[in-house]
């Protein structure tokens, strides 16, 4: 018997997996299959600060403390396992297309400085000229940017391939097409039953994206999550043009541009790329960017990634059901670092702290007579 | 390496491949005459600078990149061979 399970091996789920293996607790991963949901693939890979925790002061600590923690997880992750994840922090750029935009960015920082002050969050507000400095041959519509100095960006299939050799490297296991059918907890211990046979542990992580919905009524917990299409595009390699990531055209380690990218709560399940979206992906970016008009696109993807209600993390742990934690998040990069050194060190001693206390969905329960 | 199964005389289209005179078939595509005319690895891979050549021969897998005519990164297997091509190995990637 495991002393942990984690049923979900994505960008969350193997963040855990690792970091629970790192405490001494022996893991196993219930992955699902090739046909499953699968978030990790539709991620842009920012490690993006600037825009977090807006309205919910512990989500932007959270994510603060994540980013400040990649450097070392990274270091860690590659020492073990030889791969990289291609991750740097030069800042990032949010690139504002109107007077209107720049505005929204101003009071965005003013509402950011009020949480623990200016220095514990860096950003500028730049003009014209100076996003030209930093980006040689923006568009003539950009009037100026907001550049935060945390952000940064990674790469999620190098980060993802990474935590999976690191969970195998440190004895964990990874057992593929084990999608959860039932969940009950006999005798202090959580059984899990899948369509191959029974898994069971003391502790249990459910970090299945959206599969969390079904796993959660599995044991009578409402997680309150949802599928949001996003779709991308790459293109070939080309030469260093993008010295620093932007929200939305970022350049790879491997020298590809990424340009995303589309939000579609609608979509349901139906996870493929359309021509409609991707000629609006290209015209957003083409604005930005117009020597984009030269370089050729390759592919363009679509995935459904996890979304809340309110678009902020959602971790569980609930009295009644001890050794049972639930965790969903939209930023599966950007929390990697803190996902397997933080959340996963409180996970194997068994209680969450009271500084994520707030990220449970019991904010959601708001009384309404 | 590679033969055509069609045998029937087809018109010599003359190219060039890293500045040396070559012939393909009327109708081939680059990729389908460089490999004709016994040419493999048409590229460096830019991360590892592995050799690679043309492989999928449907525009899928971009492993048959080159030059033509001056321009970088073209898909050899979706161009389709024209009198004096001017055709190079695609070296890195594009500026």
């Amino acid at each position: 018997m495991s002393d942990a399970i984690v049923i979900g091996g994505g960008m969350v789920g193997a963040a855990i997996a690792w970091g629970l293996l790192r405490q001494g607790l022996a893991v196993t991963v219930l992955d699902g299959s090739d046909e499953a949901q699968r978030a990790a693939r539709a991620n842009f890979g920012l490690v993006w600060v600037q825009s977090k925790g807006d309205g919910l002061p512990e989500y932007a600590h959270w994510t603060r403390e994540g980013a400040a923690l990649w450097p070392g997880f990274q270091d860690i992750l590659a020492g073990e396992t030889g791969i990289s994840s291609g991750f740097s922090a030069p800042g990032g750029l949010h690139l504002c297309m109107s007077e209107e935009e720049l505005q929204g960015r101003r009071d965005l920082r003013a509402r950011m400085h009020n949480i623990d002050g200016p220095e514990a969050f860096d950003m500028q507000i730049l003009d014209r000229a100076e996003v030209a400095d930093l980006l040689p041959g923006i568009g003539p519509d950009v009037v100026g940017a907001s550049l935060c100095a945390q952000d940064g960006h990674a790469s999620p299939q190098g980060l993802l391939l990474a935590l999976h050799r690191g969970i195998l490297k440190q004895g964990g296991r990874i057992l593929p097409c084990e999608e959860a059918v039932a969940i009950r907890r006999t005798a202090g211990v959580w059984e899990v039953q899948t369509a191959r046979g029974r898994h069971a542990a003391p502790t249990l992580v459910l970090a299945a994206g959206t599969g969390n919905l079904a796993l959660g009524r599995m044991v009578g917990m409402e997680i309150p999550v949802s599928g949001l299409k996003g779709q991308i595009l790459v293109t070939e390699r080309t030469g260093p043009r993008l010295a620093l990531p932007t929200h939305k055209v970022r350049q790879t380690e491997a020298g590809t541009l990424l340009l995303g990218d589309s939000k579609e709560p609608e979509a349901g399940s139906d996870d493929r790329s359309s021509g409609a979206v991707i000629a609006d992906i290209a015209a957003r970016s083409l604005r930005m960017f117009p020597w984009l008009s030269e370089v050729n696109l390759v592919r363009a993807w679509g995935g459904i990634r996890t979304m809340t209600p309110d678009s902020f993390p959602v971790y569980e742990a609930r009295e009644d059901l001890p050794g049972l934690f639930a965790a969903n998040c939209h930023s599966g990069v950007t929390l990697a670092a803190v996902h397997a050194l933080k959340l996963a060190p409180m996970i194997a001693a068994g209680a969450l702290a009271p500084g994520i206390a707030p990220l449970s969905s019991r904010r959601f329960d708001v009384p309404t007579d | 390496m590679f033969r055509p199964t069609d045998t029937a005389a087809a018109a010599a289209v003359e190219f060039t491949w890293e500045g040396r005179a070559l012939a393909g078939r009327e109708g081939d595509t680059v990729a389908a005459a460089l490999l004709g005319a016994g040419i493999a690895a048409t590229r460096a891979h830019p991360l590892d600078g592995a050799p690679r050549g043309p492989y999928c021969l449907m525009g899928t897998c971009f492993e048959c990149l080159v030059e033509i005519d001056g321009r970088p990164n073209r898909q050899a297997c979706q161009v389709r061979l024209a009198p004096g091509m001017q055709v190079a190995r695609q070296r890195g990637v594009r500026p």
